[in-house]
């Protein structure tokens, strides 16, 4: 892991404050929103399964923050963070969880899917692996017409042994395709160490030079890190100058999903990392760079507000239709396969 | 009018539709500079170029993927899967990725893309390079399949099949391959989920598909000069979206139905359609609906025995007959 800033003389002031506030603001609606969740699961309110990124914020924002509109993003069933980071309302993303006709999908993909194309969320896969080809080809896309957008495809250090990562990244390389690779080393697949069941400390960057790539491993809690990073892979990309694959190092503070109580964590690791929680390590980079307290308060009141709100809406909002269960099968909107 | 080969036919399918559309792009091992390992797209990668026809890695999985990316984000991509049995290392698109991301976004994601892949046997190949997996794509909603039997057939629906804005699995019998067809000049578009009565008959109606085309053909035929049975038999051509008026109509005129079918026999393709039947037309019929089909085996390689095994001519004939006249 990289080492953690300890003085404001010790970074340089290259993202200044605008970005920082939406770094924040970013990861401070992805802590409420996710809390929300867990919140209304207690309450029997979010049905099926649920995937938090509770103590992951730092990752989302700072990719999201360094995208430019028209970016696209690929991300797994762990996907509500990268879903709001890219814009889309809480109440949408909320709404999906507890199946409401309010929701993203109007309840027809559920938490593990959530997609917003109009937002460059260009879906939420729940098949390890999967959606690292389907990122490439969207990059090829770009790639082939000339257009300027980058393709960024977020995964868990337990997809690093799936084959669809080693084909994705060999082929993404042998193409030099504008995507970026951003794998989240949360410590666990599921319920297993990733360092009991994978050859190499790390399992992204110590396979990157199997396909040419650079090897780069950052703090995943720190989104002034995760952001400079991006930003500089993300120009390399529309330099035309092919993929990067980053792993991040972070920690989910709940279970792996709704379900999991995470008892097989060892003492003390948890309360470890919620030292280095992200949100807490931002809002003291905050007051190193002398942004006011009221600035922070807002935010945080702002975000409370909107979450509390997008709850009530989806509390009101009533269960999907019946007449939605046969439409969008096929591209006549129907679902008709005969005649 | 001319005459092609059904491999010909696919390149010229190809063809025309990359040179009516640049959004069109194609991508597989060894389909570029090699021209396919079946020489099926000889002559594309120099009409169109490294940018447009793309050789890949063996990675199927990227293969599919990739196009499914590029069919989400505007392209509409034709990629190859050299033998459908290859099928079984990508399904996780074929089966969940490509065919359920509209239904399950709510309709925001679209997949325009088409899967050619060779299917069938034939090639003496084995039970791993063999198979008819027509069914395996059949019972996944969200997919079209198309399975042509005619070099005409392979043009006309490979158009049809880019052109559509649902997946489409194309499956091209690679023992039709080398097979011949006339084929008229110019632009040829068909339409998915049509079926084709190729032989008019009043006795009794055998539904094919593919490489069982011109064996329920010939065995028409026969059943004509030898028995004095006349049937009527039908190239299914499109199991999704399916022709079912066109079959149920042939049956409410000859009574009987057969179908031959290459796939193993559970969960084949016939089965399904005579469900259909047994539902909607059983007071149309005056005996059982019968499946000729290969057994409940893998293939075997070696020639005598993957004869034996697949529906002849002589099996249809004799089942027909048989059936008839009990
Ligand atoms: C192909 C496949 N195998 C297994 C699973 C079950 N599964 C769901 S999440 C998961 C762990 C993934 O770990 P990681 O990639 O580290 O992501 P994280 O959950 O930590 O974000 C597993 C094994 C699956 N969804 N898909
Ligand atoms: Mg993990």
């Amino acid at each position: 892991m990289s080492k953690k800033p300890t003085s404001a003389a010790a970074l340089n002031d290259d993202i200044g404050e605008e970005t920082r506030l939406e770094l924040y603001r970013s990861q401070v609606n992805i802590r409420e929103a996710e809390q929300r969740a867990f919140d209304l699961f207690l309450q029997n309110l979010v049905k099926g399964t649920s995937h938090l990124s509770l103590g992951q914020e730092a990752v989302a924002a700072g990719f999201a923050v360094a995208m430019k509109k028209g970016d696209l993003s690929f991300c797994t069933y762990r996907g509500h963070a990268h879903t709001l980071a890219r814009g889309v309302p809480v109440e949408k993303v909320l709404g999906e969880l507890m199946q409401r006709d309010n929701g993203l999908m109007r309840g027809k993909g559920g938490s593990m899917h959530l997609t917003s194309e109009e937002h460059g969320v260009m879906g939420s896969y729940a098949i390890i692996g999967a959606h690292l080809p389907i990122a490439c080809g969207a990059a090829w896309r770009a790639q082939y017409k000339g257009h300027s957008d980058v393709t960024t495809c977020f995964f868990g250090d337990g997809t690093t042994n799936i084959g669809a990562f080693h084909e994705a990244l060999n082929f993404a390389a042998v193409w030099k395709l504008p995507v970026i690779f951003v794998c989240e080393n949360n410590l666990y697949m599921e319920y297993t160490p990733i360092s009991e069941v994978t050859a190499v400390e790390h399992p992204a960057a110590d396979r990157a030079s199997a396909y040419g790539l650079e090897r780069i491993v950052i703090d995943g809690n720190d989104a002034d890190v995760v952001y400079r990073t991006a930003m500089k892979a993300y120009e390399k990309a529309r330099a035309g100058g092919g993929p990067s694959l980053i792993e991040c190092m972070t920690y989910r503070h709940s279970g792996h999903s709704r379900a999991d109580p995470a008892k097989y964590r060892p003492e003390g690791e948890l309360e470890r990392w919620k030292e280095r929680d992200p949100i807490k390590i931002y809002r003291e980079r905050l007051k190193q760079f002398g942004i006011g307290d009221d600035a922070v308060a807002k935010i945080d009141a702002d975000i409370k507000r909107i979450v509390d709100e997008a709850t009530e809406a989806c509390k009101a909002s009533p269960n999907p239709p019946m007449d939605i269960l046969t439409t969008d099968v096929y591209a006549d909107g129907g679902w008709a396969w005969r005649n | 009018m001319a005459e092609l080969t059904y491999r010909d036919a696919v390149a010229r399918g190809i063809a025309q539709e990359m040179a009516r559309d640049p959004d069109v792009v194609f991508l597989g091992e060894d389909v570029a500079k090699a021209g396919g390992v079946f020489k099926a797209t000889v002559g594309l990668y120099e009409q169109f170029g490294p940018l447009r026809v793309r050789d890949t890695p063996i990675s199927e999985q990227a293969i599919l993927g990739a196009a499914m990316g590029a069919a989400m984000t505007g392209l509409k991509p034709i990629a190859e899967i050299m033998f459908s049995d290859f099928f079984a290392v990508c399904f996780d698109y074929i089966a969940n990725e490509v065919p359920k991301s509209r239904y399950m976004t709510n309709g925001q994601t679209k997949c325009p893309l088409v899967v050619r892949t060779g299917n069938g046997a034939g090639s003496r190949f084995g039970a791993q390079h063999s198979q008819s997996v027509e069914n395996w794509c059949m019972m996944i909603p969200g997919l079209k399949v198309v399975a042509p039997s005619s070099p005409v057939d392979v043009i006309g629906l490979l158009a049809a099949a880019v052109r559509d804005p649902d997946p489409v699995i194309f499956l091209e019998h690679k023992s039709l391959y080398g097979t011949k067809g006339e084929v008229p000049d110019g632009e040829i578009l068909d339409k998915l989920g049509t079926a084709k009565i190729l032989r008019p008959g009043k006795d009794a109606t055998i539904i094919a598909l593919a490489l069982m085309v011109p064996r329920a053909l010939q065995a028409a035929e026969r059943l004509a000069i030898e028995h004095g049975i006349d049937c009527e038999v039908i190239d299914v051509r499109s199991l999704i979206p399916l022709d079912t008026q066109t079959i149920l109509g042939s049956v409410a005129k000859t009574h009987h139905c057969f179908s031959v079918e290459e796939n193993p026999r559970l969960c084949g393709w016939g089965a399904e359609i005579m469900s259909i039947i047994a539902d909607e037309a059983f007071y149309d019929l005056d005996g059982p609906l019968v499946r000729i089909t290969t057994p409940h085996i893998p293939l075997p390689a070696a020639d005598i025995l993957e004869d034996a095994i697949l529906p002849t001519v002589d099996r249809i004939v004799d089942r027909v007959r048989r059936t008839l006249k009990a």
